[in-house]
C-alpha cells in the first residue's frame, strides 16, 4: 500500500515502512502500521478513537509522537526528490557488452540471439574490430576511470583467442590512457577448460555462468546442437570454475520460464550444487511463446519469491556466504539519486557493439534496425536515438512517477518495455510486478537479519 | 524509539549534491541482463565514500 509518498507492507514477520523520496526504510511495530492509515488526513484525537479498541491511548500517543519525529527529521513523507538534472550532458560511454560471437554451441529456446544467429549471420569479431571497440570506448569515456567491458554472445568462449589478445590490448590501453577496464565475461561454460579458466580467473572481474537449475528444467530449455541436455556436459565445469574462482566474483544465472514456476527449487538445486552466488531471472519474449510468462502466472511468481525468501533467510543462518542477486539490497552505500533515477544507462553510458561493429543500445536491442545507434567507423550518429535513451528514467515514464519501488529498479529495463509496449518509456507491467515483489522480500529479509 | 527501528537514514535528497559521478558498475553488466535493479549497487565515489 502506497499513500503519502510511503510504502508498506508486512512481510516475514515484519511491519516495514518505506519513503519513497528520502530511502529511508523503518521497522515498525503493527501501532504505528495502522497510525499510518490515519495519519495523513485524521488529527491525533481522531485517530485515538479510532484505535481505541485495539491499543489503549498513551501508547497511540507515544507512538504518534514517534511518527511525528521522523516527519521532522524528513525520513517519512518526505517530499518530491528535484531529479530534474541533466543526464551524461557529456555523452560519455563507460561499459560495453561486446559481442565477440554471434554464434553459439547451444540452441536455448528462449534465446533472444535466435539460437545463435542474432536476426544475422553467425560471425565472430575480428581482432581487428575488437580493438577499435575498446579504443572508442576510452575515446569517448571522458574523465571516467573504471570501464566495463562484458565479453558476451552468443557464447564469447567460440572466440577466446580474441577475447585473450582483447584483454592484452586493454591493459596497454589501461596504462596509456590512464584507464581501468574491469572485464567480464558471460559464458554457457560448454567450452570452459583448464587453460580459458586459468585465464578467466586471472583476467576477469567476474564471471556469469548460465545454468537454469534443475536438471529437467534446464536440459528442456538449454539444449546442444543436437538436441541433448547440457546440464551433465557443464555443471561439473561449473563446479571447477567456482572452485577456483575462490573469493573473486561469479554468478550462476539461469532463466526461468512459465515451464518452471516452482523456480524456487532451482535456487535451491543451486545451492546443493554448491553455487553460492546466483541470479534467476525472468524469461523476456513474446508473450505468445509457450512458456512466456503471462498474467495468468504472476500470482504463482509472487508467491514463490515470497517462499523462496523464507527458504533463503534460514539458508543464510548458517551461510551467510549465499547470495540471491535480486535479494542483495543495500541501503546505506547504495548509489546516489541520479543512478536511482536513470538506471542502466544502456544507450548512453552503456553501449553493445556487434561482431561486424555495430552500435546498438544494449545486447537485447542488437539486430532491431531502428535502434541501430551509429558504427564503430562512424560513432554514434543516430544522436536523436541516443537522446530518446538519455531522457528515460523515472521522471519522463508515466508509470514510475508514482510507483513507491522507482528508486530501487530505477525504471526498469528498456528492452523489455520496448518488447512488451512497443515503447521504451512503458515499462512491462509484469515485470515491474515481480519486481516489487523481490525488493520487499529483499527488504524484509534485512529487516529478519 | 520504542515503536520504530530506523534501518537506514541516508537521505537519498543529499545524493543529489555529490551525485552522477558515474563511476558505479552498469548494473545490467552484473548478473541480470535482463531486469534492472539499481538498489544492489555499491556508490562508487571516492569522496563520499572517504566521509
Amino acid at each position: 500500500m502506497s499513500k503519502g509518498n510511503i510504502h508498506k507492507f508486512y512481510l516475514n514477520e515484519k511491519y516495514i515502512v518505506l519513503d519513497i523520496n528520502s530511502g529511508s526504510v523503518h521497522v515498525v511495530d503493527k501501532i504505528v502500521y495502522d497510525i499510518l492509515d490515519y495519519y495523513l488526513d485524521h488529527e491525533i484525537d481522531e485517530i485515538i478513537d479510532i484505535l481505541a479498541n485495539e491499543y489503549p491511548r498513551d501508547m497511540i500517543l507515544n507512538a504518534y509522537k514517534e511518527i511525528e519525529l521522523l516527519e521532522n527529521e524528513d525520513l517519512i513523507f518526505s517530499n518530491d526528490l528535484n531529479t530534474n538534472f541533466e543526464y551524461n550532458k557529456e555523452n560519455v560511454i563507460k561499459a560495453m557488452c561486446l559481442h565477440v560471437a554471434h554464434d553459439c554451441n547451444l540452441k536455448c529456446r528462449y534465446c533472444f540471439a535466435s539460437q545463435g544467429n542474432f536476426k544475422g549471420q553467425r560471425q565472430l569479431m575480428d581482432l581487428e574490430t575488437g580493438m577499435r571497440a575498446l579504443d572508442f570506448l576510452v575515446e569517448n569515456s571522458g574523465n571516467r576511470k573504471n570501464l566495463e567491458v562484458d565479453f558476451f554472445g552468443g557464447e564469447p568462449l567460440m572466440n577466446f583467442d580474441v577475447v585473450k589478445d582483447l584483454v592484452a590490448y586493454g591493459r596497454k590501453l589501461e596504462k596509456k590512457s590512464n584507464k581501468h577496464f574491469r572485464f567480464t565475461i558471460t559464458t554457457n561454460a560448454l567450452l570452459l577448460n583448464d587453460e580459458n579458466m586459468n585465464f578467466i580467473n586471472e583476467n576477469m572481474d567476474n564471471v556469469v555462468l548460465s545454468l537454469d537449475g534443475r536438471k529437467s528444467v534446464n536440459d528442456y530449455m538449454r539444449m546442444t546442437l543436437n538436441d541433448g541436455g547440457s546440464y551433465d556436459v557443464i555443471v561439473p565445469k561449473i563446479k571447477e570454475m567456482i572452485e577456483r574462482r575462490k573469493d573473486k566474483d561469479y554468478y550462476v544465472r539461469g532463466t526461468f520460464t512459465s515451464k518452471n514456476l516452482d523456480f524456487s527449487k532451482d535456487c535451491l538445486e543451486y545451492y546443493k550444487n554448491g553455487f553460492k552466488n546466483i541470479s534467476i531471472e525472468p524469461v523476456v519474449t513474446d508473450p505468445k511463446e509457450d512458456y512466456a510468462i503471462r498474467e495468468e502466472h504472476i500470482e504463482t511468481i509472487l508467491k514463490g519469491y515470497e517462499e523462496f525468501s523464507r527458504e533463503y533467510m534460514e539458508l543464510r543462518k548458517n551461510d551467510p556466504e549465499f547470495l540471491f542477486f535480486h535479494f542483495m539490497i543495500d541501503l546505506n552505500q547504495g548509489p546516489c539519486a541520479v543512478k536511482k533515477s536513470v538506471g542502466c544507462g544502456a544507450g548512453s553510458e552503456y553501449i553493445a557493439v556487434t561482431p561486424e561493429g555495430d552500435i546498438f543500445p544494449c545486447h537485447q536491442f542488437v539486430g532491431e534496425e531502428e535502434f541501430k545507434l551509429g558504427t564503430l567507423q562512424t560513432g554514434i550518429t543516430n544522436t536523436k536515438l541516443r537522446d530518446k535513451f538519455k531522457q528515460a528514467n523515472v521522471n519522463t515514464k508515466e508509470k514510475c512517477k508514482t510507483c513507491w519501488a522507482k528508486f530501487y529498479c530505477s525504471g526498469g529495463c528498456h528492452a523489455n518495455a520496448y518488447y512488451s509496449n512497443n515503447n521504451i518509456l512503458e515499462p512491462h507491467e509484469l515485470s515491474c510486478r515481480m519486481e516489487k515483489k523481490r525488493l520487499e522480500c529483499a527488504i524484509s529479509i534485512l529487516a529478519n537479519e | 524509539m520504542e515503536y520504530i527501528k530506523t534501518l537506514t537514514n541516508k537521505n537519498l535528497k543529499e545524493s543529489l549534491a555529490y551525485g552522477g559521478c558515474g563511476e558505479c558498475q552498469t548494473s545490467c553488466q552484473s548478473a541480470c541482463k535482463t531486469s534492472c535493479t539499481v538498489g544492489n549497487q555499491k556508490c562508487e565515489n571516492k569522496k563520499v565514500n572517504k566521509k
